[in-house]
């Protein structure tokens, strides 16, 4: 239930990234990888949406395609009121310095020889937001007290943090411009179980303590994208199969797709789980190089008819906020 | 321990490394007899070339100090040349020749290869392709070889001789800086670097430089030796320094058809050049050692 009234942060119309694959001494072009193809969605202001599907599918590299880290194919980015697709690098400082990005691996994602004080200000300082090293100080000492790190450890490089804190230096970077989207690429896939648990914690305060501020959540983890998204998109070889709200995702899942997923998540109660009734899928994600005709998920479906094989199913809206793209829904 | 942290006190810029790393560096860097052995040779000669004018007992370039060849005597230690110059004097102001080349082509290579390097590396694509085929082709000639074909078409001298020798070491740092970048630059710090707006100087000097720096201190350290090695060949085939400048490898040359009279004359030169080269390529080893991220804990 979208109201009129709520502010759309971004909005990606139809983005398609397809990667050539060359051959031979003149690089000749033999084929497409179609990495993301065809992607629609919007993003609401304070809004979590979480994007998940298996290692493959392009869930990253929408992220990245939002972020112009890769130069999309086709389609539509409009991140603010303004399309982004085609600025110029130039042109795209003032809007890199409202988008942010956190990585999954903590340890790769700092330089090694910078302090920690150091990487967080790397933003602001990129963006010359203060004219003195004592203001910088002190909005490095304010972001580490917001990620709730001791400020003293300011002074104290990479390596001497464990992979949690890492993490919590790489959030006060991402939020050190005051940004309104954080792309969160798979944030806690790295770390241990209960560090997982904090740092989600940490992304859910900071978004309820700071106005405006959107995450795009990229797992691949069912369960943390149910506690941390407002909204979930499920994709499946580039595409988006279904969209909705998170408890209408989880009570209702209409996609075949979406319902082996979630099929495959174990309750944590004996008795309820003896019951559970888990769908296995058959066969191997197809290569997005060379994708099955129709409805790409359609070789592995236990709904498929013959007539899935002919077309696209288009991601169509089936009441209540909810898209799913699927000929027998 | 927070509370007192007022803001007056934290100064981030780079923070020194701790002590203790330091510590590590040392005994890792002067534990081997071999390594602490090159290091004083390298701070022996250094200070030689350093102090020369001081150290030498006679005036290298004065011809006729004493009779043509003379043996080794209280006056002159180590002898004279065939034009009576003292060999220990022309020995001492030697290093400075040895290592003015050494330093000065090192530094000059380094930097022009490690630009292209960079550049090539970071940029990827057609920089890339066009910077590292010129490198190649370059590098299909042995190194001595196109030094010894530039040196004969500029001529000899000190600043032809460093011309020759930098340019024919350029390849050896753009390619080794060139497949470093290429590794550094996946790292996510790297791209998350780009995705928040920092040109490309920026990103190259803040996160690519300082990452390949270790790697590259100790080839500078290696290749220091080899140069004069260089110079030393460049001097013995009579295409480097000119007369009557002290040059090792010219001594050799000059000395070898007296070999049986004063063997001394060639032989002096020819132990300097050896123990140099040695105390470089020592202290490279041990650079490399210390500074070899994988044996921290080890060693």
């Amino acid at each position: 239930m979208i109201g009129m009234t709520e502010q759309v942060i971004l909005q990606v119309k139809d983005l398609k990234l397809h990667f050539p694959v060359t051959k031979g001494l003149l690089r000749k072009k033999v084929a497409d990888v179609k990495a993301v193809d065809g992607v629609t969605f919007d993003l609401i202001k304070n809004e979590t949406l979480g994007l998940v599907g298996e290692s493959g599918c392009g869930k990253t590299t929408i992220g990245r395609c939002i972020l112009r880290h890769y130069q999309p194919t086709s389609g539509q980015i409009i991140f603010d009121g303004e399309d982004i697709t085609k600025t110029s690098r130039n042109d795209l400082r003032k809007t890199r310095k409202k988008m942010a990005i956190i990585f999954q691996d903590p340890y790769s994602s700092m330089n090694p020889r910078t302090s920690a004080g150091t990487i967080v200000a790397e933003p602001m300082r990129i963006h010359k937001m203060y004219n003195s090293n004592a203001e910088y100080n002190n909005r490095v000492i304010e972001l580490f007290k917001m990620v709730g790190l001791d400020p003293s450890m300011i002074g104290r490089y990479p390596h001497e943090f464990s992979g949690g804190q890492r993490q919590r230096i790489v959030v006060a970077r991402a939020l050190a411009c005051e940004p309104d989207l954080i792309v969160c690429d798979e944030p806690i896939s790295a770390l241990d179980v209960s560090i997982q648990a904090q740092i989600i914690n940490l992304l859910k305060e900071l978004q309820q303590s700071i106005d405006g501020l959107s995450y795009l959540f990229i797992a691949h983890d069912l369960s943390v994208v149910r506690h941390v998204s407002d909204r979930v998109a499920v994709m499946y070889l580039g595409r988006i199969v279904e969209i909705t709200r998170s408890h209408a995702l989880y009570k209702n899942p209409l996609h075949p797709y979406t319902r082996s997923l979630l099929s495959a998540i174990p309750i944590p109660d004996p008795f309820v789980e003896e019951m559970r009734e888990e769908i296995i899928l058959e066969g191997e994600v197809p290569s997005p190089l060379n994708p099955p005709a129709g409805c790409s998920f359609h070789p592995r479906c236990f709904m498929a008819t013959p007539d899935c094989a002919k077309g696209v199913p288009p991601l169509r809206d089936v009441g209540d906020d909810h898209k799913v793209a699927c000929f027998r829904v | 321990m927070i509370n007192k942290q007022t803001t007056e006190e934290v100064v981030f810029t780079e923070a020194p490394p701790q002590v203790s790393e330091w510590r590590r560096l040392r005994r890792v860097f002067l534990g081997r007899t071999s390594v602490a052995v090159g290091a004083a040779i390298m701070v022996l000669v250094l200070l030689t070339a350093l102090f020369a004018p001081l150290l030498a007992p006679h005036d290298p370039y004065l011809v006729g100090t004493t009779s043509p060849l003379a043996q080794p005597s209280r006056e002159h230690l180590l002898g004279s040349d065939t034009l009576g110059r003292d060999t220990l004097s022309r020995l001492i102001y030697g290093s400075r020749t040895a290592l003015m080349v050494g330093f000065v082509t090192v530094t000059i290579a380094a930097v022009i290869g490690v630009t292209l390097g960079l550049i090539a590396g970071y940029l990827g694509g057609i920089p890339y392709t066009l910077i590292m085929r010129i490198i190649d082709t370059i590098m299909c000639f042995p190194m001595l070889l196109l030094a010894l074909v530039i040196a004969a078409i500029l001529g000899g001298g000190l600043q032809n001789v460093i011309i020759a020798l930098s340019f024919a070491m350029i390849p050896g740092y753009a390619r080794v800086t060139c497949a470093m970048t290429l590794s550094v630059r996946e790292n996510d710090y790297v791209i998350a670097s780009q995705l928040m707006g920092a040109s490309d100087g920026y990103t190259v000097i803040r996160h690519i430089l300082p990452n390949i720096m270790q790697p590259l201190l100790v080839m500078v350290t290696m290749q220091l030796g080899s140069l004069i090695l260089a110079e030393a060949s460049l001097s013995f085939l009579g295409i480097g320094i000119e007369p009557p400048g002290a040059a090792w490898g010219a001594m050799v040359s000059d000395g070898y058809r007296y070999l049986l009279k004063s063997p001394i004359l060639s032989f002096a030169p020819g132990v300097a050049i050896m123990l140099t080269v040695f105390a470089f390529n020592m202290v490279g080893d041990g650079l490399r050692d210390a500074l070899d991220p994988r044996l921290r804990g080890l060693l």
